[in-house]
């Protein structure tokens, strides 16, 4: 188990890339530092640089600039092995000729461990994972849950692995089967301590497996942060559309000494009244979850109804802007012309995307 | 390890090429310095050889009439294996397993039992000494390879774009040539390539269906060796200019070759 | 992949090809078994024979040698070139510049006609002049292929060597770049040496193209014709006559329409025969 660190990391796949174009970088400049044994999700729409992200820890890519540390080592040359890290990848990667027992035992006997040590190992693991019924089974034979299941297993196998990096695992798995999967790793985690980097486009999976997510787009880091923080306060307007079923709403607006206003009417934020700034794009950003109906406020019309089991979307227009916002499912909707109000703790000011008040 | 195993591949490579080079490197050689002596090189570079056969029409009709049934022979195995080819991949019909096996049998049959009841046959139906002879009797395995790997391809193509083309009005033939054939192109260009590949190189077939007007390279040359002695200048000339067509094609595939030996399938 | 229409109409878009090679196929086989039954004193007079040329066939020193020879000669061909096709196949660059040089170089031999091949391997072998002839001789050995058939048969190997190995391994090559990165990843992480890493990922996954190299390369070199009637003319004496050379001997030689007939059907058969049995050999334990 490490503490990993990554510093001032940049990535590109030309052999010869222009130092000064930012163009030629999947990774632009990266610092980050993971605590020892934490779940953490790399979140973002593909192509963002993730999967570079994490083949640059586990050590599947050399870094063309930078260095990532190991308990303070530094192992940006290092193979692999030599990191000690297990990875899973997208679609399950088993050796077809072996048995699950031999798939499981295959990283140890690589490493010369003594079968007395590898048979109750394996057996614990293959416990966990609810496999031990098919230990004996060629892998081959396998559901593509099973064999996801093994892969987690070789690198659960090893009890000094420093880092289990996780490549969207659950992307060949049925949707029924993902949830048992995602709590079935959520479990493991909290037994076995072991340090955990999932990297993800869809946010169910990194807000409900990680203690902390970096959300990431265009080789970018955009905002770390616990799923709250990400829900509550996201740093840039992109967390906030990623972010949430539906995304919030982000709506033009202007600010004169400190207030903000949206088509003519004043909002209270709660970061408004620290803008200093000119000139800069200025949006308004609220989650649907904290806009409601109110006697005044932005005028706006109901134009459509979505049905969302425990709740309603409901989408109205105001200004030509689109707003969102939740009714509960007995809550009796209005038609026609309504009223809006924001909660001032949760409406903020961006300028240019980014939030307004906090240095990104 | 690791360093000598690159090796390999050069080793490999020049031992291909050694032979080749030993045959260029005689056909620019004078006869009487073949004979005389063992030369690594040409001492008395000449063209001589190669002028004779440039200029000789009985040499180069050879070569001719080579390519000429050889083309023949990819145009029709390819132009029919692409609607047999559609019909395995996108339907069902009966006896079609069994079609299939049986073409594919015919791969396995040895010219040399064809060589006799083929003579026979395209005497009596009179294009005997001629390239059609040819080019039809190795349709016998040209053309149960085409359909192999066209199939292949065209199983690679969803059927929804099939489904497309029909909702959208398309008749069946303005699709198969306007939309479904550029989709495949690689696969044909693929088939194109053994195609002409398996006729340009056998010889058994070729030899024995013609005799004076269509007579191909390959009976040339070996009037060569047994007529006025070894004239190995020339033989060797003939023999590199064969090289030809084969490397000109290999150039134009090249980038599907890799592909091409996985054919989707295998 | 969606399901089939079954429409037997598709037969329309089949029958070109059905009779295409029924024509080439059936129509000459069928003269073939006409003649393996029949007799004939000249004359186009034909008297029934029944089994009487197929006994004559399977009893015959004659065949008997041939297919002795074109046995050990298939066998030592396939012994040689899967092993080494495979061999080069693993060690050949997967990216980078070198990749087309490498396939067009190796693609050169397989298409040289094959009467070209013979007449090359011919001037290589030929005494005095033959690169091939003067190294061996160098080395101390008496080497004369027109003379000595472990010569001719070495050299006849040789040749086929030289001239097919490249199917083998264009075709594991090809098996090898399919196999997706995330296998040769997942290895790299499970710490497994580069023997591990081929017995367990990269042999599994070319099971099905070596299984088409072997057959291919039983099946051609059974058949083989043209290269050895050039190089040896099946000789010296007839060490190097396998089953086609004789075949062709008898059939277009002698015109001796029973026995070839005959010979020829059992011919067919035996390869149909070998080839089912490796097919199903190789592709035992197939988990579909």
């Amino acid at each position: 188990m490490a503490k990993i660190s990554i510093e001032n990391l940049r990535h590109s796949y030309l052999p010869f890339p222009n130092s000064e174009r930012d163009e030629d970088y999947v990774l632009k400049k990266l610092s980050i530092d993971w605590a020892d044994g934490g779940a953490y999700a790399l979140l973002g729409p593909s192509g963002c640089g993730k999967t570079t992200l994490l083949n640059l820890i586990s050590g599947l890519l050399v870094p063309t600039e930078g260095k990532i540390l190991f308990d303070k080592h530094d192992v940006s040359h290092a193979s692999p092995e030599q990191r000690n890290i297990a990875q899973v990848f997208q679609f399950p990667v088993i050796y077809d000729t072996m048995t699950v027992y031999d798939n499981l035992a295959f990283p140890l006997r690589n490493r010369g461990v003594s079968e007395s040590v590898i048979d109750p190992r394996v057996k614990e693991i293959a416990g966990m994972l609810d496999l031990s019924a098919t230990l004996h089974k060629r892998a081959s034979g396998l559901t593509a849950d099973g064999k996801q299941k093994i892969s987690l297993g070789r690198g659960l196998v090893r009890s000094d692995v420093a880092a289990i990096m996780f490549d969207e695992p659950l992307t060949v798995i049925d949707p029924h089967l993902k949830w048992q999967l995602r709590s079935k790793l959520k479990e493991l985690h909290q037994r076995t301590k072991r340090t955990m980097i999932y990297v993800t486009h869809d946010q169910t999976e990194a807000l409900t497996f990680a203690d902390q997510v970096v959300v990431m787009n265009n080789g970018e880091i955009v905002q770390i942060g616990t799923p709250i923080e990400l829900f509550e306060k996201p740093k840039h307007t992109f967390v906030g559309h990623f972010i949430g079923s539906p995304g919030m709403n982000v709506l033009p607006c202007e600010v004169k000494n400190g207030q903000a206003s949206f088509a003519g009417q004043a909002i209270s934020t709660d970061n408004g009244s620290t803008y200093k700034g000119q000139n800069q794009k200025l949006e308004i950003g609220v989650r649907p979850e904290f806009v409601t109906l109110a006697k005044t406020g932005i005028a706006a019309e109901i134009v459509k109804v979505a049905d969302a089991g425990r709740f309603r979307i409901v989408e109205t227009r105001a200004a030509g802007s689109s707003i969102k916002l939740l009714l509960p499912e007995d809550q009796e909707i209005p038609t026609g012309k309504v009223n809006l109000a924001f909660d001032k703790a949760h409406t903020q000011i961006y300028a240019d995307g980014w939030i307004v008040g906090e240095k990104p | 390890m690791k360093s000598f195993t690159r090796y390999i591949p050069v080793l490999y490579v020049t031992f291909l090429m050694i032979p080749i080079y030993w045959l260029l490197n005689m056909s620019f050689k004078t006869t009487n310095e073949i004979l005389s002596g063992f030369t690594l090189y040409p001492h008395n570079f000449t063209l001589a050889s190669y002028a004779t056969i440039l200029t000789d029409p009985s040499w180069y009709s050879g070569y001719i009439n080579s390519i000429e049934y050889v083309a023949i022979n990819t145009i029709i195995s390819v132009g029919v294996a692409l609607p047999a080819a559609y019909a395995f991949s996108r339907y069902r019909f009966l006896g079609d397993k069994h079609l299939f096996f049986w073409l594919l049998s015919n791969r396995m049959a040895p010219p040399a039992v064809f060589a006799l009841p083929v003579f026979q046959l395209y005497s009596q139906i009179g294009l005997f000494d001629t390239p059609w002879a040819v080019a039809l009797s190795h349709t016998l395995f040209n053309i149960p390879l085409a359909v192999w790997i066209l199939e292949g391809f065209m199983s690679g193509v969803p059927k929804e774009l099939d489904e497309t083309a029909y909702v959208d009005g398309y008749s069946f033939p303005r699709f198969f040539f306007r939309i479904f054939i550029p989709t495949i192109a690689a696969g044909i260009g693929v088939a194109c390539f053994f195609c002409f590949m398996f006729s340009w190189v056998e010889l058994l077939l070729a030899k024995t269906l013609t005799s004076v007007a269509a007579k191909p390279i390959a009976a040339v040359m070996t009037k060569t060796a047994s007529a006025s002695g070894y004239q190995l200048g020339l033989l060797a000339a003939a023999g590199s200019l064969t090289l030809i067509p084969g490397a000109v094609v290999i150039y134009f595939v090249r980038n599907y070759i890799a592909k091409g030996f996985a054919l989707g399938r295998v | 992949m969606s399901a089939k229409i079954q429409n037997n109409k598709a037969w329309w878009l089949v029958a070109p090809v059905f009779l295409m090679v029924a024509f080439n196929a059936l129509v000459p086989l069928m003269t073939v078994v006409n003649y393996s039954v029949q007799e004939t004193f000249g004359d186009n007079v034909f008297t029934w024979a029944g089994v009487h040329w197929f006994q004559e066939v399977l009893h015959s020193e004659r065949f008997h040698s041939a297919l002795l020879r074109q046995l050990l000669f298939s066998g030592i061909v396939l012994a040689i070139e899967i092993p080494l096709g495979l061999g080069v196949a693993l060690t050949m660059p997967r990216k980078g510049p070198w990749v087309s040089v490498c396939l067009v170089l190796m693609s050169l031999p397989l298409l040289i006609p094959w009467n070209v091949v013979g007449s090359m391997w011919n001037i290589m072998a030929l005494p005095d002049i033959g690169l091939l002839a003067k190294v061996i001789n160098g080395l101390g050995i008496d080497y004369n292929y027109t003379r000595q058939p472990v010569a001719a048969w070495f050299t006849i190997v040789l040749m086929d060597v030289w001239h097919w190995t490249s199917l083998v391994a264009l075709l594991c090559y090809a098996g090898l770049v399919s196999i997706p990165d995330a296998y040769y990843q997942a290895a790299k992480v499970d710490g497994a040496k580069t023997w591990a890493v081929f017995r367990y990922i990269q042999l599994p996954k070319l099971k099905h193209v070596l299984t088409i190299a072997v057959l291919l390369r039983f099946m051609d070199s059974f058949m083989i014709y043209t290269e050895v009637s050039v190089l040896t003319g099946g000789g010296p004496g007839n060490a190097t006559t396998f089953l086609s050379i004789d075949l062709v001997k008898i059939a277009l030689g002698q015109f001796d329409l029973g026995p070839a007939a005959a010979m020829s059907l059992i011919y067919f058969m035996i390869i149909l025969f070998l080839s089912w049995l490796f097919y199903t050999l190789m592709m035992k334990n197939e988990d579909a």
